[in-house]
């Protein structure tokens, strides 16, 4: 899946919705499109699907054009909206064997799948029920169901667990990976970067439409001029070794800067940003802050994140 | 490369489509006949029965009247079955997605729509005459005719389709009542439904000019071709004509507005 210089700007607008994306999506891989509410990922997938026209550039599906042949690239592909779209005067079963049905599966193979994806999102108990009452956790689950009914070799999910509980939220990860496993290539949008973190192979980062970066999650948050931290409390003897504190911090090897970052009547905390391994670097810390004489009260280990990354990008957060 | 789906693949799917609305509809069967029956039946039952054992219409007028009105039955249910659900799948419930995602192309997708309203339009016309039997007691036939009744029946509720189309996509949705109170009631009552159009000219000419306008005269005219030729008409191969000019220009109206609605 590929996409070039592609821009969308809808009548009327101002701006462009989308503006010179440019990535790629390999064979297998789920990739997340990270960015916040109106950053031009749901129109990305629009366009992707068929559904939105671009204004500019190309889109691929198994290097067929979006454009040039939008019925085959509906065979392949496989969607997940963001709102619910389901067939209200349908039961359940009836929803998953009809969308199977327009995508001209036969009969016996739709039969088959359907109680097995029934089975897998743990449906069966309420199949022959229509989804009028269903919960969101249940509709999404119903949705990807029913997409996985003509067996998408791109399954495209947009937003799939806002607004479920944590235990639906977990499921629907789970089930992800598991299409993962049986080599379904998947692009999700998602303005979670723990989501993003836990689910995607690499992550594209948006804002007003343009890709700000693109890479493994771990590689971004590798990638931030201020990477890992480490947070410590020390009690002092006399409150005047702290300048000789933070100067004997500085100058150890891995680590970049220091600051005091708050006093209280227990101690004071220090944060140090470090240029490697925050857990490497407890041992050496605590060594520095006896030197002093002072005493380590307290220690905590700061991961920088995808929520960094996007500050460090944008200079703002993402929610 | 991947090869593309086949014709084949195009007409199951354009049939699993079909399939669906008519499952659905299958299911509140009665109801679909009420809400689409209950208006002509008080009609002829009014107009041509009550007025006319009154005294207060000549026993002739029903012959006039029935055809009219399986005429309006017919285009009326096709603009309905078409439009309220379309402005619905389009706008809050957001079905219809799961066709458009089909590997359908668009027009076909659309087409679905049309044939499907159309089938309604013709079940509901078709009933219409065993209720005229019940109401009136007997109802104008000519076996000569048929073919005529058929081919504008069938063109009417084409019409009416596209026209339901037309008004489901074009109309934004928030305003879609007050559309239909105001393309309805002029619908329903310029359609020489209740009246035989050639008529007007000696009385009143500006309402026969508007009435020449609405679509629903030619099916009605018609009809009056085919059951009652004694009454006067619009000639049957005109009325055709007529039908399939509104046809080309509200199909390609309904169209426009359906890939307006479908592609952003």
């Amino acid at each position: 899946m590929e996409v070039r210089e592609l821009v969308k700007r809808y009548p009327k607008a101002q701006t462009n919705a989308v503006d010179g994306l440019t990535f790629a999506v390999a064979g297998g891989e789920i990739f997340g499109l990270l960015g916040p509410n109106g950053a031009g990922k749901s129109t990305t997938i629009g366009i992707l699907t068929t559904r939105v026209r671009p204004t500019a550039g190309q889109a691929l599906i198994a290097n067929v054009d979006v454009m040039v042949a939008p019925r085959t690239v509906r065979s392949l592909l496989g969607v997940v909206p963001q709102r619910n779209n389901l067939d209200r005067s349908l039961s359940v079963r009836q929803n998953l064997l009809f969308h199977a049905a327009y995508h001209g599966v036969p009969k016996a193979v739709r039969a088959r799948r359907a109680e097995a994806l029934l089975e897998q999102f743990a449906l069966t108990d309420r199949a022959n029920e229509k989804p009028e009452l269903f919960s969101g956790g249940q509709n999404q689950r119903m949705m990807i169901a029913r997409t996985l009914m003509h067996d998408p070799s791109v399954l495209f999910l947009d937003e799939p667990t806002t607004g479920l509980d944590p235990a639906a939220r977990l499921f629907v990860w789970d089930r992800i990976r598991e299409l993962r496993e049986a080599g379904v290539t998947i692009v999700l949008t998602t303005h979670d970067m723990d989501e993003a973190a836990a689910l995607a192979d690499r992550v594209g980062i948006v804002d007003s439409g343009r890709l700000l970066a693109l890479d493994t999650p771990a590689a971004l948050v590798r990638g931030l001029a201020t990477g890992a931290s480490l947070q410590i409390a020390v009690e002092l003897a006399d409150e005047r070794g702290l300048a000789g504190l933070l100067d004997r911090l500085g100058t150890l090897a891995g680590v970049q800067r220091c600051e005091q970052v708050g006093a209280e009547a227990l101690g004071h905390t220090i944060r140090l940003y470090l240029t490697g391994e925050p857990a490497a670097m407890v041992g050496p810390v605590a060594a520095a802050v006896a030197e002093v004489g002072a005493r380590l009260i307290g220690v905590e280990i700061g991961e920088a994140s995808l929520e960094d990354v996007f500050i460090d990008l944008t200079g703002r957060s993402l929610r | 490369m991947v090869r593309g789906p086949s014709f084949a693949l195009m007409l199951r799917s354009f049939g699993s489509v079909l399939r669906r609305d008519i499952v659905v509809t299958g299911k509140d069967l009665v109801a679909f006949l009420a809400q689409v029956l209950l208006q002509p039946v008080f009609f002829l039952f009014v107009f041509g029965k009550l007025l006319t054992s009154l005294g207060y219409t000549s026993s002739g007028y029903s012959n006039l009247l029935f055809p009219g009105l399986v005429a309006l039955t017919a285009t009326v249910t096709a603009i309905q079955a078409m439009a309220f659900p379309l402005v619905a799948e389009f706008s809050w419930t957001k079905e219809i997605e799961d066709r458009l995602l089909a590997p359908l192309p668009l027009w076909a997708v659309a087409g679905e729509k049309v044939v499907f309203a159309t089938l309604r339009a013709l079940v509901a016309s078709a009933v219409m005459f065993p209720i005229g039997i019940g109401v009136l007691g007997s109802i104008p036939y000519r076996a000569d005719g048929l073919g005529l009744l058929i081919g504008v029946l069938l063109l009417g509720s084409l019409v009416g389709a596209c026209i339901g189309m037309t008004v489901g996509t074009f109309v934004p949705p928030t305003k879609i009542n007050i559309a239909f109170a105001l393309i309805f009631t002029p619908l329903l009552f310029t359609g020489a439904t209740q009246y035989p159009w050639p008529s007007l000219g000696q009385h009143l000419r500006w309402f026969q000019v508007l009435s020449a306008v609405n679509p629903i005269t030619y099916v009605s005219e018609g009809m009056r071709a085919a059951l009652v030729p004694n009454i006067p008409h619009i000639p049957g191969w005109i009325c055709l004509l007529a039908l399939a000019g509104s046809l080309a220009i509200f199909g390609t109206l309904g169209m426009i507005g359906f890939r307006h609605r479908a592609i952003d």
